[in-house]
């Protein structure tokens, strides 16, 4: 005891302050050696990128922003003899052709209707794809009902196309109506005056209006060929139209494909399997050069709508094997579980098995998008004007050839490309984040 | 720079083509004028020839050639409808009927003659394959080219033409071949070679990539023959043929007789009766060709004469500067030959 009491004196009776962490275990150094320096191998792999970096940024750079030209009228602007230093990136030539890498040849004076679409498409995104935004399920029905029906009318124009989105539009609303009509007589008292059935109303009230002012009041919208479109526009089109077709195609065809019905399960593994043992290629080929020689002219579909349903086709089928996948691995418990519970196929894939399979196969899908969205510069080949075409196409014209023209008319593609994919990439990412979180430790 | 696969490909298709052709039904003529639109097999970009502006509007030698068929039979250039086709799906879009003619820079040769259900009709563009040296090698003749490096492009006529020339002519050479047209030219710019091949009209238009436009010079010899056509169907219709062939010739006669965008009105009154017949102010030529007697009046007001449409889209007026040489009239010493209109 005695020892105790004495050695009290030793002991520390308060804690001490804490002392700042040895420099080698935190800071810049630390964190330099820690990254980038913790083994021989990544010594020299850090070396070797710095190496890399620092013989080709600067040199971009210099190229792309330092000696690049920025205004001009025409290929003097770029030339280095005729502005007396070096030249780098003709970005004159980008600014000259913007407009034409927009909307390709589309009347000049009809631009407006492209401008509506694209603001149409920027709607549509943020309904569907910012969780914020309510009504989702009025945005679906905007994006796969209203929306494809009034760009194509919009862009094509024309007494028919008027004429059918107003049919369309009118029965929307009769269709609107019988719903709430119903949901009435369910018991729903305010079935008529919710705040999802105004903005549907108010949605379509003014779809028909339009509809009503164009062929009525402004008169009918000039009509401008598929030909003359082009740039981002068909891009966009292209693009959207395979998104659009190929997850719901996808999933259809996947489900499909594991379906007991023996004719249902034999057209998707015929579908699936046909069009994935061709190239894109050879279907947008097919679909515009061979097409025409089998179809009498007359029924011959539109030369741009061909490869919009080749790319939706194509694009399903790859969707399908991801959504597939998907489908496989989720235990066959869930199924049990689904069905002990009562509930039909269709109960048991809409609310236990599809939420979880294509929360797994978030990636793949939006992995096919990216490569669905690089595909459309396929269509150059069958001559379509998309972005990448409406460059190249420039890249032709010899009031802008200078030595430049052509890397800076790339790199402005790729620009634009990357921004897409990243975007769609990144948007992903969040989805996947937010879907998981229940599944975090 | 034809390439060989284009042929083969074009070729295969021939088979499906014949019945698919022989199936249109009347004249090419009256289905147009229903159609209201002229379908117009172009180019989907080539310089001087079809090329898009910043609004996308296109012009060209090519584009012109199109539109003063529709000014004939419209009296309207803006009734095309351009189908801008790649290298092998021209032909078949021509054979399927999917466009009324085809000018889209396509060498006339005779295998494409006989064998692709078309048939070509009369040629807008006398194009050949040249060469561009630096003027600091002080070679003025494709002849004095003993021992040089040549670049070309791999897999093209062009290789074929360029040996059988250098075999011909007794002299040596080194060929370099590159894959795409503009590494070929980059590689002639960084000096690996002292001459670059291709056709005339796309020398000129490399020759503008080029960092020093004015120190390199294109050689006066041009030592394949490249004559560029416009097509038709082969499918009997002789009337349609006769559009298109007498659409080129118009504007070659009057160029010849002077005749142009600019004095076509004082040209309507004029005495001459090779300019009266021309515009159709006597004789009834235009009937002929199912069309008024003012077709080519109609071509001349609207797209203007071949001097005028060439010079604004290769020649002197635009930035390729293309010489007449063999494209000049038969008068000046030329190619371009066009019988009478009487």
């Amino acid at each position: 005891m005695n020892v105790i009491a004495n050695a009290s004196a030793y002991v520390q009776a308060t804690a001490l302050p804490q002392l700042p962490a040895p420099s080698s275990t935190k800071g810049p150094v630390h964190w330099v050696r820690q990254n980038l320096f913790s083994s021989p191998l990544n010594t020299i792999l850090t070396l070797l990128a710095l190496y890399v970096i620092a013989t080709t940024i600067p040199a971009l750079i210099k190229f792309y922003i330092v000696d690049a030209v920025w205004t001009g009228a025409n290929r003097d602007a770029c030339l280095s003899e005729k502005v007396g230093r070096q030249v780098g990136a003709c970005w004159a030539f980008v600014a000259d052709r913007y407009q034409y890498f927009i909307y390709g040849s589309y009347t000049q004076a009809e631009r407006w209707r492209v401008n509506l679409v694209f603001v149409g498409v920027a709607i549509s995104m943020v309904w569907l794809l910012w969780d914020r935004v309510p009504f989702k399920a009025l945005g679906m029905m905007f994006v796969f009902g209203v929306l494809p029906i009034a760009a194509w009318m919009l862009l094509y124009g024309g007494a028919r196309s008027e004429f059918w989105f107003l049919v369309v539009s009118a029965g929307l609303i009769a269709w609107s109506i019988w719903g709430d009509y119903s949901a009435l007589k369910m018991g729903e008292a305010n079935a008529f005056t919710r705040p999802e059935s105004l903005v549907r109303y108010g949605m379509l009230g003014a779809m028909l209006l339009f509809g009503l002012y164009v062929q009525f009041g402004a008169g009918e919208l000039p009509i401008v060929e598929t030909g003359l479109w082009g740039g981002v526009l068909v891009t966009m089109l292209i693009a959207s139209a395979g998104i659009v077709f190929s997850l719901p195609f996808g999933i259809a065809l996947a489900l499909g494909r594991r379906s007991k019905l023996p004719i249902i399960k034999m057209f998707s593994v015929i579908f699936i399997e046909f069009v994935r043992g061709v190239p894109l290629i050879t279907v947008l080929f097919m679909a515009n050069v061979m097409l025409p020689l089998f179809v009498p002219q007359e029924w011959s579909p539109d030369r741009l709508l061909r490869p919009l349903i080749g790319v939706a086709l194509f694009a399903s089928a790859y969707m399908a094997e991801v959504v597939r996948g998907g489908l496989q691995a989720i235990p066959k418990g869930q199924y049990e579980g689904a069905m002990s519970l009562g509930l039909g196929y269709g109960k048991m894939m809409r609310f236990i098995v599809l939420p979880q399979a294509l929360r797994i196969v978030i990636p793949g899908i939006v992995n096919t998008f990216i490569g669905l969205f690089k595909d459309t510069t396929l269509v150059t080949i069958i001559g379509l004007f998309d972005f990448m075409k409406t460059i190249e196409a420039s890249f032709a014209d010899p009031s802008w050839a200078t030595p430049t023209t052509r890397s800076t008319g790339y790199a402005f593609a790729a620009i634009f490309y990357f921004l897409c994919c990243w975007g769609m990439s990144r948007y992903s990412i969040s989805v996947e984040q937010k879907l998981a979180a229940g599944q975090k430790r | 720079m034809k390439s060989i696969m284009t042929g083969l490909v074009a070729g295969a298709a021939l088979a499906l083509t014949v019945t698919a052709a022989s199936a249109q039904q009347g004249s090419t003529l009256a289905q147009v004028k229903q159609r209201g639109v002229l379908n117009c097999g172009a180019n989907t970009g080539l310089a001087g020839f079809g090329v898009p502006d910043a609004q996308g509007n296109w012009s060209g030698l090519d584009v012109d050639y199109c539109r003063a068929v529709a000014a004939a039979i419209f009296d309207d250039p803006t009734k095309v409808r351009f189908v801008p086709l790649t290298a092998q799906a021209r032909f078949t879009a021509l054979q399927s009927g999917e466009v009324d003619i085809l000018v889209r820079n396509s060498t006339w040769t005779m295998t494409r003659d006989t064998t692709l259900g078309i048939t070509f009709v009369a040629t807008n563009y006398y194009d050949g394959q040249g060469f561009m040296v630096r003027k600091s090698l002080g070679v003025t003749s494709a002849l004095k080219l003993e021992g040089a490096q040549v670049c070309t492009q791999q897999g093209t006529t062009t290789e074929l033409n360029l040996a059988d020339f250098f075999r011909k002519n007794n002299l040596k050479y080194t060929p370099v071949t590159f894959a795409t047209a503009d590494e070929t030219r980059s590689a002639y710019e960084a000096g690996r070679c002292d001459a670059f091949t291709t056709d005339a009209s796309g020398l000129y238009s490399e020759r503008l990539k080029l960092s020093k436009v004015d120190d390199h010079i294109i050689l006066p010899e041009v030592i394949s023959k490249e004559p560029l056509a416009s097509a038709v169907r082969a499918n009997g219709d002789t009337q349609w043929a006769n559009i298109v062939k007498w659409t080129h010739y118009a504007m070659l006669n009057a160029e010849e007789l002077g005749v142009s965008r600019a004095n076509i009105a004082q040209s309507m009154q004029s005495t001459n009766p090779e300019i009266r017949r021309l515009l159709g102010v006597e004789a009834k030529l235009g009937e002929g060709l199912g069309l008024t007697n003012d077709w080519a009046a109609r071509i001349i007001r609207h797209v203007g004469n071949y001097s005028e449409s060439f010079e604004r889209n290769i020649g002197a007026g635009s930035p390729l500067k293309i010489s007449r040489s063999v494209n000049a009239l038969w008068s000046n010493g030329g190619l371009q030959y066009a019988p009478p209109i009487r």
